[in-house]
């Protein structure tokens, strides 16, 4: 067997974190589709006339379909999503990124603002859920 | 001969371009941020490169959908700046040097690196955002570009020693390049950031002040940083940081720091930025 520094198990072991592997990019890879259509400015248009009607032309999951009608980050995220194509939904709705990232804490976006410009969440305590660190 | 002369990291924040582009620079939340920048705006008025080896991300803008480089070299004549999902930033057309860029990218490969040619891709805030902060409002950047993009959203990123290895080849490969080309590299992202889930908003100044000190002269304590520790110490998206280490490699054993700023918050991020020059 080849070195390895971790077992690879331990990437699922920090607190309120979901590392995007392979297979959530391909379980997510319609869905992402989705995002990165929203990169044209005709296709937002078509979004924001009908999102629904404009989703089922995607062949994502109705979950997915759902988490995005109901701009559930957290859930997105869950379905396989990556921020950095969700941003494209959040930035198509004239959001800040500071905002979409901060709907996933269970903050109100003044609290979340308020956290970061006191210096962020402090590292105690988040670093892994087995050791409680 | 071409030779690179200083090295440039710097984080690379969306929020920062868009405070940018919309004129908030010296609005009390941002001032700060940008006063961070303004001995390197000056400096490099007097060191202006003839080409940069700009270290960055694509965030999902050009590539990470179809196609997942491990390391993409830019090789077309010239990129345009992404549509991110609010219009293209109003910034100029990045130009490469097709020549430097294809000789490092044969050198790259002859050494065993199996990087990915772009022959066509848009350029996100990742790339552009850098720019802006270093060379501000101009009509045209006043340098080429060769954009480096390397995957640090998809698991496995490579890891850090990988970046470094990559770095120490960059520096021979653009050494034995045979034109005189005043060569720059820069990495960007970081520092330490998390922008998903309820763990969001983790800043760990600790981690990125340690990693700002041993970039001078503890290099191999950072290439020994797993990519599990920059999940659980700098925030799912720190792990951007491996990308500093290509620009540190590129620079060789000896630098001296001519500057280093650090700021919390710029939006959800820590930023980080330093220019180094290198001693040998």
């Amino acid at each position: 067997m080849r070195e390895r520094l971790y077992p690879l198990e331990d990437l699922e072991d920090i607190p309120g974190t979901t590392v995007f592997t392979a297979r959530r990019s391909r379980q997510a890879y319609h869905l992402h589709k989705f995002c990165m259509s929203l990169m044209d400015a005709e296709n937002r248009k078509r979004f924001k006339n009908d999102e629904r009607a404009y989703l089922d032309t995607f062949r994502m999951s109705d979950e997915q379909k759902q988490a995005v009608l109901d701009r559930d980050f957290n859930q997105l995220i869950e379905l396989g999503g990556n921020i950095y194509f969700l941003v494209k939904l959040s930035n198509t709705d004239g959001w800040s990124t500071q905002k979409a990232v901060g709907s996933m804490t269970g903050m109100t976006a003044d609290e979340y603002a308020a956290m970061m410009r006191a210096g962020g969440r402090s590292p105690e305590g988040q670093r892994s859920i087995r050791e409680g660190n | 001969m071409a030779k690179i002369t200083a090295g440039i990291a710097t984080s690379h924040v969306p929020a920062i371009g868009a405070a940018f582009d919309q004129g908030r620079d010296q609005d009390e939340y941002w001032k700060p941020v940008f006063d961070g920048y303004e001995w390197a705006k000056e400096w490099i008025k007097d060191n202006t490169p003839d080409v940069v080896i700009l270290c960055y991300n694509d965030h999902a803008s050009a590539m990470m959908l179809d196609i997942v480089p491990t390391f993409a070299l830019g090789f077309a004549e010239e990129f345009e700046p992404a549509d991110e999902g609010w219009g293209r930033r109003d910034v100029p057309m990045v130009y490469n040097n097709t020549d430097l860029a294809g000789h490092i990218a044969e050198q790259l490969v002859i050494d065993n690196f199996d990087i990915t040619i772009m022959n066509q891709m848009d350029v996100d805030h990742g790339l552009t955002v850098p720019l802006s902060l270093m060379f501000g409002r101009v009509s045209e950047w006043p340098c080429k570009v060769i954009p480096l993009a390397v995957n640090v959203t998809q698991f496995p990123t490579p890891s850090g020693e990988r970046c470094w290895q990559l770095g120490a080849a960059i520096r021979d490969a653009v050494a034995c390049f045979p034109e005189d080309l005043n060569v720059q590299i820069w990495g960007t992202g970081g520092m330490s950031h998390q922008l998903q889930g309820p763990r969001a908003g983790l800043i760990n100044p600790d981690f990125d002040n340690e990693f700002l000190d041993k970039l001078i002269d503890g290099t191999d304590d950072l290439r020994k940083i797993t990519r599990l520790d920059y999940l659980r110490e700098s925030g799912s998206e720190g792990i951007e940081l491996i990308m500093w280490l290509i620009m540190r490699a590129a620079l060789g054993e000896k630098v001296e720091e001519l500057h280093r700023f650090y700021h919390v918050p710029a939006s959800n991020t820590a930023v980080g930025h330093v220019v180094l020059k290198p001693l040998d």
